[in-house]
């Protein structure tokens, strides 16, 4: 920093955006920057709103269910749990216990496949893209027990309102077992390749502040929140599903690291410790599942007829692996619901990003903004304007700019 | 929080009733168990007046600091009706009940204060009630849409069940537009039309095309 220079530098804006890799909903970046620290960011989602609630307004609850499947590519199942349990509630049935258990086993499996997918894509974005091999290597695991469980990798579709609609079989108890060995044989190599290589270290170590104040002050969820030490776990801090039965805590990186600070590295701490977290619950889960049917009613006229009784309002809701998600739904009646409304985990999260953007580089975005919601894809436009002049960064060049700064640091 | 001793859902509902007296509308304390061991999970809902909104919130936040999740809006009639939905004593281990403040808002006078100046995250989602249910937030630090784009006609409200909802002509049926036809042919054959009886019973021209059944046959 040669900050005696008496040539006041006026600030310029970058647009990113409205197609950004860091979300399934494209957003529009304004950042206001300062020759290459970031002075105000502001941004605009939305970008291509579908209006899944208005169409699930005009759907029975059976085929709402299938809706929310499709709501995230990488949460399957997160809102199949909120919806098909607020529509539960208002129909006051209860789920076989077998069904809690196989969705929490689900939802686990989707935990730790959603972490690693996360895990890579932030290494890809360091320019570290080996670990992003390794890492979505390993990711396979989880798709597979998946698959093998679900008969999908993607949409899964094993919800249904009162329970689920397949079962786990005897013969695919050593199949997931195998899994989970084979990823607690892997904890401590992913451990030690995240948390103690060099450049990670250099590149997230302080970077993306969030303190805990203003992780309360902006309520955020999940991995984002307990990276800032707020003890915030929907899994264990209202029993539902199978995580009432179970022995768990909430992960905050003091546990490992022995303080919080609230920055990139610590949200990489948590979700790792998270993926050994999900095997535990899946272990228990397996050890103690009961036998028993899976669902409340396996006729789909019955049910369709027993929702269309139905009057109320309820609020389902799940720890998905970015944090809380939240669906509201009111029946009348109707074979429709009269109201839903869908909050994801990232429509919390997102609001912190004006404040752990701020006095960051330009080569630190990727990162920052990937650190507070796992999925990346796509491919972006960034457009730098400094007055008349405009020129198009791809999200390549951003992305060079990233690998860029890692090499300076190796070499400083 | 630390060392207080956390209030029971039927405390936390006395609290409000004791504040606010008659302005608390209706109380509702649903318990829910789910699992083997049954531990009950708590939804707690209060009903108010519409002008109690901000001082509920306070005594909310007096309890222990909540979370914001959501604010929910549903079109009644002739009002809307807004849930506030917080999440109180997040952190103690199976001690978090689910708080839904309702208020209810007339269509004729569709205004609510701004609760941002509380819970500085409730700005975001105030601005989607703004978009989506035509209400005004009195005082909102940032009035700009949300989710909808710019273009968006000014007036149309997509949760809004009367003429204000989104009318019949924006509602795109991408399933009438059918396959392109300016496309290299399909590797399977399509199949003819399902016979579908909905309301508006198709023209008996429209049937099924008899050129695409012939391809089927081959």
């Amino acid at each position: 920093m040669s900050g005696e220079a008496p040539v006041k530098k006026s600030s310029y804006t970058i647009p990113i955006g409205p197609i950004h890799p860091a979300l399934k909903e494209p957003v529009m970046f304004t950042f206001q920057m300062n020759g290459e620290v970031v002075e105000s960011v502001d941004f605009a989602p939305g970008q291509t709103h579908r209006g899944i609630e208005w169409m699930g307004m005009r759907r029975n609850p059976v085929q709402i269910v299938h809706l929310t499947d499709r709501i995230c590519g990488i949460c399957g199942v997160t809102h199949s749990i909120c919806f098909a349990r607020a529509v539960e509630q208002i129909m006051e049935i209860q789920v076989p216990e077998r069904a809690d258990y196989i969705r929490t086993i689900i939802a686990e499996m989707e935990r730790i496949q959603s972490h690693l997918l996360w895990a890579g894509v932030a290494a890809h974005e360091l320019g570290f893209d080996s670990l992003f091999y390794l890492a979505w290597r390993v990711r396979e695991e989880a798709m597979d027990v998946i698959e093998l469980i679900t008969g999908n990798r993607v949409n899964y579709g094993i919800i249904q309102v009162g329970g689920v609609r397949r079962d786990i079989v005897e013969e695919q108890y050593p199949r997931i077992q195998q899994c989970l060995t084979y990823y607690r044989e892997l904890m401590d190599k992913l451990l030690h390749v995240f948390l103690h290589d060099r450049t990670i270290t250099m590149r997230c170590r302080d970077h993306g502040i969030l303190t805990y104040e203003d992780a309360m002050k902006l309520c955020v969820v999940g991995p984002t929140a307990r990276a800032s030490g707020v003890k915030k776990d929907v899994r264990i801090d209202y029993p539902y599903c199978a995580y009432g039965d179970l022995s768990i805590d909430i992960v905050t990186p003091n546990l490992l690291m022995g303080e919080v600070r609230g920055d990139v590295y610590d949200r990489i701490v948590v979700r790792v410790l998270e993926i050994g977290q999900s095997i535990d619950i899946i272990q228990q889960c397996l050890d103690n599942i009961p036998s028993g049917p899976i669902i409340w009613e396996e006729k789909i006229a019955k049910l369709l007829l027993a929702c269309k009784k139905a009057k109320g309002e309820a609020i389902g809701r799940h720890e998905a692996p970015r944090g809380e998600a939240l669906h509201y739904v009111r029946m009348e009646g109707e074979e429709a619901p009269y109201a839903w409304k869908v909050k994801a985990s990232s429509y919390s999260n997102l609001i912190s990003w004006p404040v752990i953007l701020r006095g960051e580089q330009i080569a630190d975005i990727p990162i920052i903004v990937a650190s507070i919601d796992p999925c990346l894809s796509c491919t972006d436009r960034v457009a730098v304007v400094n007055k008349e002049q405009q020129a198009i960064l791809s999200k390549e060049e951003l992305h060079r700019l990233s690998v860029e700064k890692t090499r300076r640091l190796q070499h400083d | 929080m630390i060392g207080m001793t956390p209030l029971t859902p039927q405390e936390v509902v006395d609290r409000f009733r004791n504040t606010f007296g008659e302005g608390v509308e209706g109380t509702l304390i649903r318990e829910r168990a789910e699992g083997m061991k049954k531990r009950p999970n708590y939804n707690l809902w209060i009903t108010l007046r519409q002008e109690l909104l901000k001082p509920a919130i306070q005594t909310l936040i007096d309890i222990s600091f909540p979370h914001l999740a959501v604010i929910s809006g549903v079109d009644i009639e002739d009002q809307i009706e807004l849930v506030y939905t917080f999440s109180l004593y997040f952190g103690v281990k199976h001690g978090e009940y689910l708080v839904n403040l309702k208020i209810r808002v007339p269509k004729s006078d569709p205004r609510v204060p701004t609760i941002s100046d509380l819970m500085p995250s409730a700005v975001f989602t105030e601005r989607e009630k703004q978009e989506m249910l035509g209400i005004e937030v009195v005082g909102i630090p940032d009035p700009r849409r949300l989710f909808l784009p710019d273009d968006f006609p000014p007036g149309v409200y997509p949760w809004r069940k009367d003429e204000k909802g989104i009318p019949p002509s924006m509602i795109k049926n991408l399933w009438e537009a059918k396959r392109p036809k300016d496309r290299p042919a399909p590797p399977v054959p399509e199949k003819p039309e399902a016979p579908v009886c909905s309301v508006e019973c198709h023209d008996p021209s429209e049937a099924p095309n008899e050129t695409e059944t012939e391809v089927k046959k081959e």
